[in-house]
């Protein structure tokens, strides 16, 4: 009893004689279909190649073209070549050129040995399928398909538009439910002669050949008809990507190749030399009844794919520049931004940093220095204080810094008079978490030592500018999680509002609030306010703000009042 | 983007061959081995002057990597780097004593070598001091690279030029010929790169690392673009237009996804900071040959004159493998696996 290999070759025949070798000396008859675009000359190498081999033959040569008729013809004419020749074959097995064994032949063998009569060919309804080139599923079995998706996308895609929308459509012929599956499969010597032979092949046939890719169908369809007990899964580890067109197998996927205990694999990179030694070497090890357990590879190759199409959010690279969406996550990890808080406490920063083990930065859109944490003149990633640089590019610079520092968390300052480059950037961020005391800006004021006249200006300014960005703040559907409260709500009941922003910071801590950050002195503040109100400025994004009669300010404040007419 | 930008690109890439067409008149063949050239070989294209210390390793890593055939531009230099290019059994070189500048930076030269020998084949543009690192180059040769390119129908790789620095004054260790740069060079920066969409080109414009950090902090605009193109399935008709950074037409410039997908690109190790580089900038200063009148050398100058600059800081990350810069996020797999 032996297996019977199929072969399909196109390119690389001198690998292909190789694998061809190994199976037909270990006793496995092998039928080669070489693609009629192989030269001559070429083909007569190849059997000149493996001359000295009794079990081997060449069957009809077509003409093939990926997703066509072809490919099932050729294999068709080798299977029947297959079992006219070597009466011994029980199983026979579809492989290419670039598929390799990847354990003994005796153990494959053995296991076809103890299923002896299932056929081993993934065959899934169409509605099952997760995979799809073209958006085309149950179609591929209704529709006509004349021109060649490789070659011809353009008029493919317009047939198929025509089609759907004349409503053209053509009857599955009775009895038969289309299935879909790998190309490779490992069928028995009965099923596969129940195919060939079956008293309706003629009309099969000529359904099949206008069948969208009937390589993957074909066979998967009939052996659903004829086959008695089918194993849904293939022998050979293939795995395609996002393109449709298989992962290729390199050097260095040795040891996962090994332990995926898989039988067949494609497809091997023809240069792969140490896979090819390895896998083709007489077995150094004594027959094992591993069933195939190809996880792990599935999982390296799955990483691949979303590395693609995911990629690592929040990471701006050469190859990877997400357009400006909402849909885009932004940044590589969560991150805080305060506007008003190092106004209100005297230690913010430190107190935050203690209590939070992040990292705490000042004023980074400072517009004289980049304060980082702890006053560096560079942080992790090379990034540097230079104001220069960071306003050359500030959604970049912003992006970089989390990116470098993924793994702990960001805090930094803003204010109104600070620069407003990356507003946009962070409301549309989830990023973000945005705590805003509005008209806190105005206790710098209050604390600053310079003329009256000048805070007034300064104030309306900051009031603007906090304005702006507030109202930015307030749109609906912001992805950032927001808080604003104004200066008076916030000092009602500080403990209670910081509280709540570190919950969200560190969710797991249940700890309540010991030590509070401590607040400047207020005493004259309201004063302040009301001086900023006669001179004609209203702070209104402050809030309500108790009014303490300062008999002397008040006193003050009219002497300087600098519009009043004596 | 209209039609008439689109015309416009077009025009302008006509004109560049025309340029790297006439400018075929400068350069005189010292050794063609073209003839050598099979089917399928991967090129290397280089313009170069005076760069003999560093050619032995700068041929070896390429060789190793599995380039086939070198095709050098000697630009008139007396160090003895043309008599050691002559004697490469897989090398062609020409020479000439242009302008680099007026050969728009050595591009019309390099252009009308790969029109004229380059079409259909892989071809790969690098300095004698930049060094290729692509996913997985430790296991697999370039050519299961552009293998698989070809099969995923991606016609160009990006590589950024990443700058590598020496631990202490740059001139501190002197680098022997036949040396591996980054022995020496071996530290870099690894996350404050700038990137903005040129939409004209369709290129990412990428600013950053040590020298916009040491050199260009007051003037980051003017910091040395890093974006690169090297690799390129090399078509009759393309062109780059400003070094490597872009290709015409502007297509082969798409090599970045848009969707938050990565894309496939590698890194070019830039060994420009080693002991020789300060003799050259006083050279090219007094040369004016190279961008912006020698702008970036200027502005080296100009730190130079202080002291001997140190690149490195505690931040630097030491060179260790492609890993280490695929997990930094300077490079990528994309979804090769």
């Amino acid at each position: 009893m032996s297996l019977g290999i199929l072969m399909l070759v196109h390119t690389d025949l001198d690998r292909a004689a190789q694998v061809a070798r190994y199976w037909a000396s270990n006793g496995n008859p092998v039928v080669f279909h070489v693609d009629r675009k192989v030269s001559t000359e070429d083909e007569k190498e190849l059997r000149k190649a493996v001359s000295d081999l009794d079990n081997i033959r060449f069957s009809q040569r077509e003409d093939c073209r990926w997703g066509t008729w072809s490919l099932v013809a050729a294999t068709q004419s080798a299977a029947e070549l297959m079992l006219g020749e070597f009466p011994t074959v029980r199983h026979v097995a579809l492989t290419s050129g670039s598929c390799i064994p990847l354990r003994p032949v005796e153990e494959l063998v053995d296991y076809l040995a103890d299923h002896p009569r299932t056929d081993f060919i993934e065959s899934v309804t169409v509605e099952d399928v997760p995979w799809t080139i073209g958006g085309l599923h149950h179609e591929r079995f209704t529709l006509r398909f004349p021109f060649s998706w490789k070659t011809h996308r353009r008029s493919f895609d317009r047939f198929v538009r025509l089609q759907r929308r004349i409503g053209l459509k053509r009857r599955v012929p009775t009895g038969i439910l289309p299935h879909l599956g790998s190309q490779w499969w490992c069928l028995t010597r009965d099923t596969l002669a129940a195919i060939l032979s079956h008293p309706r092949r003629a009309e099969f046939d000529r359904y099949f050949k206008t069948v969208w890719i009937p390589d993957e169908s074909y066979f998967q369809t009939l052996a659903r008809l004829v086959a008695p007990r089918i194993e849904s899964r293939t022998l050979t580890l293939a795995k395609f990507d996002l393109q449709g067109k298989p992962y290729v197998f390199y050097d260095d996927h040795l040891q996962l190749l090994r332990r995926s205990d898989c039988f067949i694999a494609r497809k091997v990179w023809p240069q792969a030399d140490r896979l090819y030694a390895a896998f083709l070497a007489p077995a150094a090890r004594a027959p094992q009844k591993t069933e195939p357990n190809p996880q792990k590879i599935d999982r390296v190759f799955t990483s691949a794919s979303e590395r693609r199409t995911l990629g690592r959010p929040g990471l701006l690279m050469q190859s990877r520049f997400p357009q400006d969406s909402w849909q885009v996550i932004k940044t590589a990890a969560p991150y805080s931004v305060f506007q008003g808080f190092t106004e209100l406490f005297e230690d913010f920063e430190l107190w935050l940093s203690r209590r939070t083990g992040a990292q705490v930065h000042g004023h980074l859109f400072d517009w004289t220095r980049v304060q980082y944490a702890g006053g560096e003149k560079i942080i992790k990633g090379g990034l540097s204080d230079s104001v220069d640089i960071r306003d050359r590019n500030p959604t970049s610079f912003l992006t970089s810094l989390i990116w470098n520092t993924r793994g702990e968390r960001q805090c930094f300052q803003y204010a109104p008079y600070d620069r407003q480059a990356i507003n946009d950037l962070v409301i549309w961020d989830s990023n973000a978490q945005i705590s805003v005391i509005s008209g806190a800006w105005a206790i710098k004021l209050f604390r600053a030592s310079m003329d009256f006249e000048t805070k007034r200006k300064e104030a309306a300014w900051m009031q603007r500018v906090e304005d702006h960005f507030l109202e930015r703040l307030r749109m609906r559907g912001l992805p950032a999680r927001i808080r604003i409260w104004t200066l008076a709500d916030f000092i009602d009941d500080p403990m209670e509002h910081l509280q709540g922003i570190l919950d969200e910071i560190e969710p797991s801590a249940p700890r309540r609030l010991a030590e509070a950050p401590k607040m400047v002195d207020l005493a004259g503040f309201s004063v302040f306010l009301q001086q900023l109100k006669n001179a004609g400025m209203k702070p209104y994004l402050t809030g309500d703000f108790p009014a303490e009669v300062d008999p002397r300010a008040a006193l003050r404040h009219n002497e300087t009042k600098p519009y009043l007419v004596r | 983007m209209s039609l008439i930008g689109q015309y416009a690109l077009r025009l302008q890439r006509k004109r560049l061959l025309w340029r790297a067409f006439r400018s075929r008149h400068v350069l005189r063949p010292v050794a063609n081995r073209t003839r050598q050239i099979a089917r399928g070989d991967i090129l290397l294209f280089s313009t170069l002057r005076n760069e003999k210390v560093r050619l032995p390793y700068f041929f070896d890593y390429y060789r190793d990597l599995g380039v086939k055939h070198f095709l050098i531009v000697d630009n008139d230099s007396r160090d003895g780097s043309r008599k050691w290019l002559k004697q490469q059994p897989d090398c062609s070189v020409w020479t000439t004593k242009a302008s680099y500048r007026r050969a728009r930076f050595g591009v019309d030269w390099l252009n009308w070598l790969q029109t004229r020998y380059g079409n259909g084949h892989w071809t790969l543009v690098a300095d004698v001091d930049e060094f290729l690192v692509f996913p997985f180059c430790d296991t697999r040769p370039l050519h299961a690279l552009t293998d698989w390119m070809d099969a995923s129908a991606i016609r160009a790789l990006p590589a950024m030029l990443l700058d590598m620095y020496p631990k202490g004054p740059i001139d501190a260790q002197t680098y022997v010929e036949g040396q591996n740069p980054i022995e020496i060079a071996s530290w870099f920066d690894s996350g404050n790169y700038a990137i903005e969409k040129n939409h004209r080109y369709q290129n990412l414009w990428i600013q950053g690392g040590p020298r916009a950090r040491y050199f260009f902090g007051d003037q980051p605009h003017n910091a040395p673009a890093l974006n690169k193109t090297p690799l390129v399935k090399w078509k009759r008709g393309y062109a780059y237009v400003e070094s490597t950074h872009m290709v015409l037409p502007r297509g082969l410039n798409q090599v970045y996804d848009e969707q938050g997908g990565e894309c496939i690109s590698g890194v070019m190790l830039h060994t420009k900071f080693l002991n020789t580089f300060v003799e050259k900038s006083t050279e090219e200063i007094k040369r004016q040959q190279h961008y912006g009148r020698s702008r970036e050398y200027k502005a080296y100058a100009r730190q130079l004159e202080t002291k001997q600059p140190d690149l490195w800081n505690t931040w630097s990350e030491k060179y260790i493998n492609w890993r280490q810069l695929e997990i930094l996020g300077l490079m990528s797999k994309g979804n090769w696996a």
